[in-house]
């Protein structure tokens, strides 16, 4: 718990504080200490990326083997072909963010405020649903949000389904519609979007707050004043761990989606299925860029650019 | 705390239903937020108890102990169990040993390009998995290295690294650097004064990166179905199994991981509770 907790502490923008420049530092020492996990980074990670730029513009099948030919034209294929999956990525992942943001910020701020003594069984509680498997929990959706299901009853008598279909999210039904895709996305990268917004609230000077009260703030004019910005650095860490996986994922669309809810990561993972490696890979890059332009850009905006 | 607006003249301060929720409207909203996150978590339990009509662990039929007498009833799902479990150890040893390493490389060093090796540490965890399964695999192929359980090693190795170096700079750059000068002006050698005193105070670290990893891994199931071969960890007998319909024994074994990962989490609390004592 405290791992994820420290994990996500560290990417919030705790900027660490310069190495101490201590006697033993000698010349070679970190190049010892870098050389296998560097090492293991440039084959596994960064080649490996390098190679699927190189296989995006190759042309062959399986049968005939893969040359590479600077096929730019692999790209112009897939991105008419799939440029709906494409842009559902993108349009289902920022509902999803939304969604995990409105969520968690109340569950983060009553743990960081108002848990008291129960603050550690909270935070517990809140990785606990990491450790039943992932697939399990997605596939457990699958059986609440059935159509015979008591979700969908209530949903139904209480108008929200109307309203939904009125919104284009669901279809008299929640599986298989878009509603239950972002529903899916939005519950399985909820913790990484708690524990961020937890880490930065945490860390606010309760005196602030204090103050604010006694010049006559009410206690939304502190928030708005106070704590909400104070707690950017976790809403930017936040909804960019969920950003991100969530516009690469395509488990939810498969178990909670249907045929016109398929995202860009379905698309992928159906042409490798297919041994169309050139395609995958072109799909792969330009979701890449995607999300490292949008991230670069909204990282700009929110001006808190030492989270790298 | 923050409850501090005067009270208004005309209105006399009674506590009701109303100002009770207003007030605690967070705290209400964030409760909301916990069962929406266990709903599913109680689901997976409660079917653990189903007796199911067919093949099929959809519909509720019937209370019984059946599955958790017999988890490994299902055919090919304790296999696959003990293939994630090996998996995940050997991937948790190397990402936790090469990560450490790292970790005090970068944080106890000045070298050029330290910058960059941040960004580099960053970047796998900021690449969706799907990217990250796939261009793995177009490496695989082209290096003709087969698919199975080494080349499973080697992904869940890849994106537990970061985690592990993350993990172990935090500890690191959270540590007080008095304890070190202290046991050195104590004529205590830099070898001694790692072993006696950066070493016990990291290790935690190094624990909660260990099992971070290894519950990374475990679960892991975008970058494996890529790279798998004819490999099954449990994921992927999760997901082939989905199509079939799941037998109860998986909602057994998803029921036994979240009270395992409590146990090992309330006896980390205890012990470390205990030993601030």
């Amino acid at each position: 718990m405290t791992a994820a907790a420290a994990a996500v502490a560290e990417t919030s923008g705790l900027s660490t504080p310069p190495p101490p420049p201590g006697p033993r530092s000698k010349k070679l020492t970190p190049l010892f200490l870098l050389l296998p996990a560097a090492l293991a980074m440039l084959v596994f990670f960064v080649i490996p990326i390098m190679t699927l730029a190189s296989t995006s513009l190759m042309q062959g099948s399986l049968s005939t083997g893969f040359r590479q030919t600077f096929r730019w034209s692999n790209y112009g294929e897939i991105l008419s072909e799939y440029y709906p999956q494409f842009l559902r990525s993108l349009l289902y992942a920022s509902l999803a963010t939304l969604m995990t943001l409105l969520i968690a910020y109340p569950l983060a701020y009553m743990i960081a405020f108002k848990a008291g003594r129960l603050r550690a069984v909270l935070l517990v509680l809140v990785i606990a649903p990491f450790f039943t498997s992932f697939l399990v929990r997605t596939i457990a959706w699958k059986q609440i949000l059935a159509d015979d299901g008591a979700i969908v009853h209530f949903m139904n008598n209480t108008g929200l389904m109307w309203l939904f279909d009125h919104l284009g999210l669901t279809e008299g039904r929640v599986l298989s519609t878009p509603f239950g895709v972002i529903l899916g996305l939005t519950y399985n990268f909820l913790p990484f979007m708690v524990l961020p917004l937890y880490a930065s609230l945490e860390k606010i000077d309760r005196s602030l707050l204090m103050a604010s009260g006694d010049l006559y703030a009410n206690s939304w004019t502190s928030f708005w004043k106070i704590t909400w910005p104070l707690s950017l650095p976790g809403v930017v860490s936040g909804t960019l761990m969920t950003f991100i996986p969530a516009a690469g994922d395509y488990v939810n669309a498969e178990l909670l989606g249907g045929p016109s809810t398929t995202m860009a990561g379905n698309v992928v993972n159906n042409q490798v299925r297919n041994f169309q490696y050139p395609a995958s890979a072109a799909m792969s890059v330009v979701l890449m860029l995607a999300i490292v332009l949008l991230v670069a850009f909204y990282v700009k905006r929110s001006g808190t650019e030492e989270l790298v | 705390m923050l409850d501090t607006t005067p009270p208004a003249a005309h209105k006399p301060n009674r506590p009701t239903v109303g100002r009770w929720i207003r007030d605690h409207l967070v705290v209400v909203f964030g409760i909301l937020a916990l069962l929406f996150m266990f709903a599913p978590i109680a689901n997976v339990v409660r079917f653990s108890f189903n007796k199911p009509e067919g093949k099929i662990n959809l519909i509720w039929n019937q209370f019984s102990l059946d599955a958790w007498k017999d988890p490994c009833g299902a055919s090919g799902l304790c296999d696959s169990l003990w293939t994630s479990i090996w998996i995940g150890v050997v991937a948790t040893a190397i990402a936790t040993g090469v990560g450490t390493l790292a970790a005090f490389g970068m944080s106890r060093h000045r070298f050029r390009g330290r910058g960059l090796a941040n960004v580099l540490v960053f970047l796998p965890m900021a690449t969706p998995e799907v990217v990250a399964g796939s261009s793995l695999l177009t490496l695989f192929l082209n290096l003709g290295v087969p698919l199975g359980a080494v080349t499973v090693v080697i992904a869940h190795v890849m994106f537990c690294l970061s985690f592990v170096i993350v993990t172990v700079k935090a500890r690191l750059a959270g540590m007080d650097p008095t304890l070190e000068q202290a046991a050195q002006d104590l004529y205590a050698d830099p070898t001694q004064t790692f072993w006696r005193v950066t070493f016990p105070l990291v290790l935690p670290g190094i624990v909660s990166a260990a099992m971070l990893s290894f519950s990374l891994s475990f679960d892991d199931f975008i970058i494996t179905n890529f790279n798998s071969g004819s490999t099954v960890t449990f994921p992927m007998y999760v997901w082939g199994a989905a199509q079939r319909g799941l037998a109860p024994q998986v909602n057994v074994v998803g029921t036994g991981m979240l009270v395992i990962a409590l146990t090992v989490v309330v006896i980390g609390r205890f012990v470390s509770s205990r030993r601030a004592r």
